[in-house]
């Protein structure tokens, strides 16, 4: 190996949180394009947003910098071409297809498949 | 996966090149084998020792220290502060510490820096005397200078740290006297010329010079803590001080090397060899402490350069492939400062030495300007310099005296004061430098580097910043970066950027005209018109922004349809998230007059809610810890008792806070709370690029201290005074007073437009202190337009303030009025009546505080495995 810096975290593979059963947690209808709500799902929190253009995501709540559950009240957006949503507190911007936080690729929160099914979202998690 | 073989690397002092060695290891992705521990003597992490001085000025700690919170231990680097190693065995390869700790090493860096030197005076350790080298030092002299008694202060030495000190002295107020030994001041530095033009602008500040001065005794008073200072020559009467700060010189801590039989230099110095090996193969010295080719280097930039040249090495050493032949090639001493606020700087072959050196001077003796240039006979290159009073063609004559630059063939133009069409910059552009000229010496960042990090896509100075580190250091470079910028992007046909993000290509202020001339009324209309082709979402940046747009032009609720989206969370929620996700409650109350039951109200809701009550800056009640779910039935208790929402969450009318005034006030000469009542109606629930603060006061005692406000009114005995760009915050700044003697409806009518006019041009997050300091034209250029109707909007002006009345609508009303407003107030869609666990509060003084990190239990954080991705609803 030579001395070339590599980057910490492969930031196009998105770590995807174990999952054995999907959950359904709200009408697709109840989302606001461009917003988020917050699940909650045997104890874990999920931030389920509907983004205007690039469709559904589910993502921790927790927000590892401010160490608060907020992630679901951020602003989404995309930055060149990655869906993102920037945490409320310190503005941090997480990527929703892969977790991984932008402003700091050490930081990553998980994410969770999620679909809807006869008009209702379901997140895949494990429990 | 890694090897077991770990190879110990310790490195003894966390200061400026300590901590740089360390970031450079991990920027060149040190192997994952190598474990690195850290000790720091000081209590706390690196910090930018360059900028100490700043800490006067209001720069925090926080803000000073270097690595981001969690750097070290994100990358796996043990670090002990407040632990100084106090021996290294070099037989068993092993240091102590004093707290006990022994560490065995395979390699050791020494990056213990310097201390300040004391000359030999009696009495010279009495208590009120300092030296100047850490946070601990300055945080003793502001505590010292705070003390009763404590007027005046000396600063033995006047080079170029002394007068740093002196500028500390002389912001904390003390009468300020520098002694130096020298002829004249900063010898290292400047000539002769450069000495006197410093002096003379340095004794116009009121600072006094002692040059040629030896001091022979700190006097003690009765309690034995300083007194005043005297000089060996009895000629000299005694100087009247109170504290008297040393700053004589630096010497190395070269103590723990010593101790360890380590070879050090005559006049002291850990001695190195251009790999920064110490006469042990293991131990390595780097930074100030350092002897290389006989000399110290007291700056930051030539100690960085031995940090990455190390850290290079051993990285290349650990590495089968890698190579280690990267040596410390000496380094630029040039140095420019601002120093009193008078810019001093010197570069190359300053004092003319070099045979064949011939010099240019420029000396103004009334406005205390001093050029030097030193001209090589033979070449016509500039070889140095020395500049005192005006440092702005700096950067170019620099790269001159590097070669990195042509000198023109008449170099006297380039003497010739700042801003005459023919000075130095003019006369050769950044055009003119080559490629691998160093544009940055604190990071080491040449033209190249630079030029196509622009190309890549950094248009602004931040990206710039961040994608090199160049400017990140002293800041001394960024005036010739900014030129770079650009000139490269003039160059690629691109304009300079004020562009508001990566979505839009124009400025808030031009964003604003458009949506306005074309009556827009949602975000994806605007986007779609007005932003780069192609794009279908905002982000963070543009959306609130819009957002705030359209609610200026009087877009209505908030919160409805598409505009919801465009908000802050503080918006969305219509009040301020607090750090651990709970929000607060502010209700309005105008100019700051409240009922008895109007207070027990808020006092009920407080108390039955179990909400942090406190009392604001802003002459209203803040409660704090409501949960999302929370706020509609609290709002609902408010509203119902006549409260409505204050927009504390909003880019938008605050407060206007008031005194009691005339009603009460022996001294008022007006009814102050009832203009402040009338004012903050007015405007309630105005957005803006930035929040607006007001206040009336009753009569020039200005109790409700309107000059600090973005309006303020105050009282006269023939109608109201009006101001306007005022600013507490981190730079405050007074108002400036903007009418006089207005009758009630002329003050409206002002107001009204001086806001609009604000709201129309101002940037995003822009002030109306900072707004009007940038406005062409200036103040003058404000009143015409509001007094004078000089642009003939006054008109539209006053429409867009009175559509804004007539349409404000407590957005709290409107939201408890409508289920399905309400519906969105919960913490989770699947189970709306739960509340977020996480959030836990404890008791302090009898109410709520948020749990800190060790009072709480960890949250749940789920599993990670691979794969799998979004999908389409
Ligand atoms: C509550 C209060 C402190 C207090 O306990 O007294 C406060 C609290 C906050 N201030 Fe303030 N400021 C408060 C009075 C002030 C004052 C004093 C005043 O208004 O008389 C100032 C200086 C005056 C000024 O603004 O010019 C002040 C200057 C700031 C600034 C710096 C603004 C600037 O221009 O530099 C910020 C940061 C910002 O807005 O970007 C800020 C930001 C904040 C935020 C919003 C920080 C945040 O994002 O969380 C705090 C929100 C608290 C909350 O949830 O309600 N606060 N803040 C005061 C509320 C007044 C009110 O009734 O609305
Ligand atoms: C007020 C001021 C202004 C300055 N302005 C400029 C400027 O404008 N431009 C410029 O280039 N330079 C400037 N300098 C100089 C610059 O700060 C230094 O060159 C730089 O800090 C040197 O870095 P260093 O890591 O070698 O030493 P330091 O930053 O001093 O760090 C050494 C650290 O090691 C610790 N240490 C020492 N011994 C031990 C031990 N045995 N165990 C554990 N820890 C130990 C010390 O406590 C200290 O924290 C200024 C300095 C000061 C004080
Ligand atoms: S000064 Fe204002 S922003 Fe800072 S902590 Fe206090 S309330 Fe918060
Ligand atoms: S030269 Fe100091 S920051 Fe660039």
């Amino acid at each position: 190996m030579s001395a070339v810096t590599e980057p910490l975290l492969d930031l196009t593979e998105p770590t995807i949180a174990a999952e054995n059963r999907s959950v359904s947690v709200c009408a697709v209808d109840l989302l606001v394009p461009g917003r988020g709500v917050a699940a909650l799902i045997d104890g874990q929190q999920v931030a389920v947003f509907l983004t205007e253009h690039h469709g559904l995501f589910a993502v921790g709540n927790h927000d590892p910098i401010s160490d608060t559950n907020v992630l679901s009240r951020g602003i989404t957006g995309s930055i060149n071409g990655e869906p993102v949503v920037a945490s409320p507190i310190y503005k941090q911007r997480f990527s929703l297809r892969t977790g991984i936080c932008l402003d700091d690729p050490a930081y990553a929160v998980p994410v969770y498949r999620i679909e809807t099914i006869d008009g209702m979202v379901h997140v895949h998690v494990v429990s | 996966m890694g090897s077991m073989k770990h190879t110990q690397l310790v490195v003894v002092g966390n200061g400026m090149v300590g901590h740089k060695f360390v970031e450079a290891l991990v920027q060149q992705a040190a192997p994952e084998h190598l474990q690195i521990t850290v000790f720091g003597e000081e209590p706390r992490p690196a910090y930018d020792r360059v900028a100490l001085s700043s800490w006067f000025a209001g720069t925090t700690v926080e803000e000073l220290t270097l690595p981001e919170p969690g750097y070290y231990e994100r990358h796996g680097v043990t670090l002990f502060t407040d632990e100084k190693v106090d021996r290294i065995d070099r037989d068993t390869r092993r240091i102590h510490t004093t707290s006990g700790r022994t560490l065995a090493y395979d390699t050791l860096v020494l990056a213990t820096g310097s201390f300040p030197f004391v000359p030999p005076v009696a009495n010279g350790d009495a208590a009120g005397t300092f030296v100047y080298r850490t946070i601990d030092d300055l945080e003793a002299i502001a505590a010292w200078a705070s003390r009763g008694g404590v007027r005046a202060g000396a600063v033995i030495g006047g080079g170029l740290l002394g007068l740093e000190a002196a500028n500390a002295l002389h912001t904390l107020g003390l009468d300020t006297h520098v002694v130096e030994f020298a002829e004249r001041l900063m010898p290292v530095q400047v000539d002769e010329g450069g000495g006197r033009a410093l002096r003379s602008r340095i004794e116009r500040l009121g600072v006094s010079v002692h040059t040629a001065r030896a001091t022979s005794e700190v006097v003690l008073g009765p309690d034995r803590s300083v007194a005043g200072l005297r000089f060996a020559d009895p000629a000299h009467g005694d100087l009247d001080v109170q504290l008297v700060l040393y700053s004589a010189g630096i010497r190395p801590r070269d103590e723990l090397a010593r101790s360890a039989g380590l070879a050090v230099g005559e006049r002291g110095g850990v001695v190195v060899d251009d790999e920064l090996r110490t006469n042990d193969p293991a131990i390595y010295a780097i930074g100030e402490v350092a002897l290389l080719q006989g000399r110290i280097y007291g700056l930051v930039a030539p100690g960085y350069d031995m940090a990455r040249t190390l850290a290079a090495n051993l990285v290349g050493a650990l590495d089968t492939e890698g190579t280690t032949d990267h040596r410390f090639t000496g380094a630029e001493l040039s140095t420019k400062l601002k120093l009193l606020g008078i810019d001093v700087a010197s570069f190359g072959d300053s004092f003319g030495k070099a045979p064949g050196a011939r010099c240019l001077v420029w000396d103004d003796p009334v406005a205390a300007v001093y050029k030097k240039l030193v001209v090589d006979e033979a070449t016509g290159a500039v070889t140095g310099g020395v500049l005192v009073g005006d440092a702005s063609a700096y950067a170019t004559l620099l790269s001159m005296s590097r070669g990195d630059l042509p000198t023109p063939d008449d170099p006297s133009p380039l003497l010739l004061p700042a801003g005459s069409s023919d000075s130095a910059l003019g006369a050769v552009g950044v055009t003119a430098l080559a490629d691998t000229s160093t544009i940055c010496s604190c990071n080491n960042v040449v033209k190249g580097q630079i030029c196509s990090a622009v190309a890549d896509g950094c248009h602004t100075m931040a990206d710039l910043k961040a994608t090199t580190t160049a400017g990140t250091g002293c800041g001394g470079c960024q005036p010739l970066m900014k030129d770079l910028l650009q000139h490269e992007l003039t160059a690629a046909g691109l304009d300079v950027d004020t562009s508001l993000c990566t979505h839009f290509a124009h400025t808030r202020a031009e964003l604003y005209s458009l949506v306005r001339f074309h009556g827009h009324r949602t975000f994806t209309a605007v986007l779609a018109n007005h932003g780069h082709p192609g794009l279908t979402d905002g982000c963070d940046i543009c959306k609130p922004t819009i957002g705030s747009i359209l609610a200026s032009l009087g877009e209505g609720y908030i919160l409805d349809g598409e505009q919801s989206a465009l908000q802050d969370t503080n918006d969305h929620f219509l009040a301020n998230l607090q750090k651990d996700g709970t929000y607060s409650v502010v209700p309005r109350i105008p100019g700051g007059e409240i009922t008895p039951n109007g207070l027990i109200t808020i006092g009920e809701v407080a108390r039955d809610y179990g909400l942090y009550t406190k009392i604001t800056g802003g002459q209203r009640i803040d409660l704090f810890g409501a949960r999302v779910e929370q706020l509609p039935e609290i709002w609902t208790r408010l509203v119902d008792a006549g409260f409505e929402s204050g927009h504390a969450y909003g880019k938008a009318l605050r407060t206007v806070k008031s005194c009691v005034g005339e009603t009460w006030c022996r001294y008022g000469v007006q009814d102050s709370v009832a203009m402040a009542i009338a004012v903050e109606l007015r405007y309630r629930g105005l957005r803006a690029p930035h929040k607006i603060k007001m206040a009336v006061s009753g009569c020039t005692r200005e109790c409700a201290e309107a000059q600090s406000k973005d309006v303020g009114i105050i009282a006269t005995e023939r109608g109201w005074n009006l101001y306007v760009g005022g600013n507490g915050g981190l730079r405050p700044q007074h108002a400036v007073l903007f009418a006089e003697d207005l009758d009630d409806a002329t003050l409206i009518r002002y107001i009204d437009r001086f806001l609009m006019f604000y709201i129309r041009t101002a940037d995003r997050l822009e002030r109306t202190a900072s707004w009007l300091n940038k406005i062409e034209g200036g103040l003058d250029h404000v009143r015409s337009v509001v007094m004078n109707d000089s642009l003939g909007i006054a008109d539209e002006l006053e429409t867009d303030m009175a559509n804004h009345v007539a349409s404000y609508e407590c957005e709290w009303k409107a939201t408890i009025e409508s289920p399905e407003r309400v519906s969105r107030f919960v913490s989770f869609v699947n189970a709306p009546d739960a509340a977020d666990p996480h959030i836990v509060f404890v008791e302090e003084r009898g109410q709520i505080r948020p749990a800190r990190p060790e009072e709480k239990p960890p949250a749940e954080v789920p599993v990670l495995l691979g794969a799998g991705a979004g999908a389409m609803p």
